[in-house]
């Protein structure tokens, strides 16, 4: 009977709630509503991929990365230069893109099964840093620091055009987010999902119940990669273009930085995150475009002094601070 | 080939004067600190203005960029910095990420987003060559005078270190902090202290480097991953560890951009993975007691 109810509690956890299938027909809804901010709903859905495969290592492995964007920027590439030199067609690109990320992922996550957090800290940002580099020089393939043009994207599934307004591009980075988020949210709530939890909490303990601690981190990177690889994929081929901006370092610190506005651990987290960041950066850029800068470095400091995990919840400001904060 | 050593020699001890400071810090505190650039910037710009705007000699703008440095340090240190040391890495990564985006945007309001040059005295201008050519050694003057600032620097450093009771206690602190409040050690005031100098010497590297490395309001997130290289790599416990590892450091990036240009940067940052997948707590690490 004790097995049942909790396998019954579990169960009710991961039931589909009526809120998120009207959050995703809102979502889907949207680019007919709104026509004129196609584009800006098109980004929104990338970097909520890219936020959420994030999640993956960091709300629920617990890795600090710094250079997500690594595999951000690889899935890119991948993406426009099978576009330009094999096919147009964006579907197999897409799968070209996310098999390089994630083959980098499988080679990258030796890197971070050693260490303290600070080590961690370091190899991934050199691993981004290494792949800018990389594409920066290689400039016979890439372009340098020109950036890759002249990518050419065929119509989706043969019958879908990319229009100038971006409603098909909107479309079809919807499609792959949800496509992604219903996978991630079955592989974060199934016994694997349990065990990167355990990591996360108590690394020591996880290996002592015998959890393999270490191929469930190169899992769980693997996995992020991948999918930061498919962000990337639909980055370039939606704008037709790929340059070394999509390595750069302040984009790590971006997606960092929309996972803790929307809260990790929670899948909704990134895509809520993607949405606000989005929408103050369009604002705020629009009032001073030059030191949007100053504005996200002020808004990461005053987030972190006042808790990332009451921010979300105003209704806390008032109360006495919490204790004990580990 | 001596002159490549030597320019590589120059380059590390400056690169260790501007790290040291966040090495003794992330050891003492256990604080991810990538804002500590910002400080290096500051020392930078603050000899700058002086020298451009108001004609100040160089030689006076050292001492001067240290103190502004260091007040700065320890204005942070007390107001924002200290009610971070006990939260999680996250958090400490993106505060102070929030802090250099805020200086590099302020810097490129206030003063802009070029190049600042700095003119330096004429006796510091030359450069003396010995030997023949094949172990030919060309030393800039310039570059001499950082040797010997930062190795006198070191050796100050050092012996504050392991013979005051400064020292001391900072040791003391950096090992157990519980048991260092227990014996009576103001530890608060230590960690303000060694922020404050290290910031000051952050700020005094700057200084020196603007000639080298060159000063423009991005200098904190280009060079982060330097420090953070020579702390990762060379240990926080002491300071002969970040000591090699900025040398180390030095003369690869020297040699590297000389020898094979195409690669650039790509030997340093597959150097440092290679070193930190091989040991990941740092290259030169004593045997922690804990």
């Amino acid at each position: 009977m004790q097995t049942l109810s909790a396998q019954a509690s579990l169960l009710q956890q991961s039931r589909i709630k009526p809120l998120e299938l009207v959050f995703w027909l809102l979502a889907f809804a949207a680019p007919v509503l709104t026509p004129s901010h196609a584009l800006i709903i098109n980004e929104i859905a990338i970097v909520a991929l890219f936020a959420i495969s994030l999640d993956i290592i960091l709300g629920y492995t617990g890795i600090v990365s710094l250079g997500h964007a690594a595999f951000f920027g690889l899935g890119g590439y991948a993406a426009a230069l099978f576009a330009k030199h094999v096919m147009p067609d964006p579907m197999v690109g897409l799968a070209v893109g996310i098999a390089a990320a994630t083959l980098l992922g499988l080679i990258a996550s030796l890197t971070i099964l050693r260490g303290s957090d600070l080590t961690r800290l370091m190899v991934t940002l050199g691993l981004g840093l290494i792949l800018m580099e990389l594409a920066n020089k290689l400039d016979w393939l890439t372009g340098g620091a020109d950036g890759l043009q002249g990518v050419v994207m065929g119509p989706i599934l043969g019958r879908f055009e990319f229009d100038l307004s971006g409603q098909t591009a909107a479309y079809y980075s919807l499609s792959v987010l949800l496509v992604f988020f219903v996978l991630l949210r079955r592989v974060t709530q199934s016994p694997l999902g349990a065990t990167l939890m355990a990591i996360r909490d108590n690394r020591l303990r996880a290996m002592s119940i015998g959890i393999p601690v270490n191929s469930r981190l190169t899992l769980a990177y693997t996995l992020a990669a991948a999918v930061a690889g498919a962000a990337g994929a639909l980055m370039t081929q939606t704008t037709g273009f790929a340059s070394l901006d999509l390595f750069e370092f302040h984009r790590s610190a971006d997606v960092l930085l929309i996972l803790v506005i929307g809260g990790t651990g929670w899948l909704y987290g990134g895509v809520a995150g993607a949405i606000v960041f989005k929408l103050m950066q369009d604002f705020l850029s629009s009032i001073t475009p030059q030191y949007w800068m100053f504005w996200i470095g002020l808004f990461l400091v005053v987030l972190v002094l006042v808790g990332r995990d009451r921010l979300i919840r105003p209704w806390t400001w008032l109360g006495t601070g919490r204790k004990g904060q580990s | 080939m001596l002159t490549i050593l030597f320019d590589g020699v120059a380059y590390g001890m400056l690169l260790f004067i501007l790290a040291v400071g966040l090495a003794v810090t992330m050891g003492l505190m256990n604080f991810i600190n990538l804002a500590h650039g910002a400080f290096a910037m500051a020392g930078g710009y603050i000899t700058v203005l002086l020298m451009q705007r108001m004609g100040v000699p160089f030689l006076v703008c050292l001492p001067l960029a240290f103190l502004g440095a260091a007040l700065m340090g320890a204005l942070l240190e007390r107001t924002l910095y200290r009610p971070m040391y006990n939260k999680p890495h996250l958090d400490q990564v993106l505060f102070s990420i929030g802090l250099v985006f805020m200086a590099v945007a302020s810097v490129d309001y206030f003063l802009g987003s070029s190049q600042q040059n700095i003119h330096l005295p004429v006796w510091l201008k030359g450069r003396t060559e010995i030997g023949s050519d094949p172990f030919m050694l060309g030393m800039g003057h310039y570059r001499l005078f950082i040797i010997a600032v930062c190795a006198a620097l070191t050796v100050a450093l050092q012996y504050v270190l392991t013979k005051t009771r400064f020292g001391s206690r900072l040791r003391a602190s950096v090992d157990d902090q519980r048991v260092a409040a227990g014996l009576g050690i103001n530890v608060n005031l230590v960690f303000l202290s060694t922020f404050a100098v290290g910031s000051g010497l952050a700020g005094l590297g700057g200084a020196l480097g603007a000639e080298v490395l060159g000063l423009d309001p991005t200098f904190p997130l280009k060079f982060m991953v330097y420090f953070l290289i020579v702390v990762a790599v060379g240990g926080t416990s002491s300071i002969t560890g970040p000591l090699l590892a900025a040398l180390l450091l030095g003369i690869a990036d020297v040699a590297g951009k000389y020898y094979i240009p195409k690669l650039g940067a790509f030997i340093v940052y597959s150097l440092m993975i290679a070193i930190l997948i091989w040991r990941p707590q740092g290259l030169f690490v004593r045997k922690a007691g804990k």
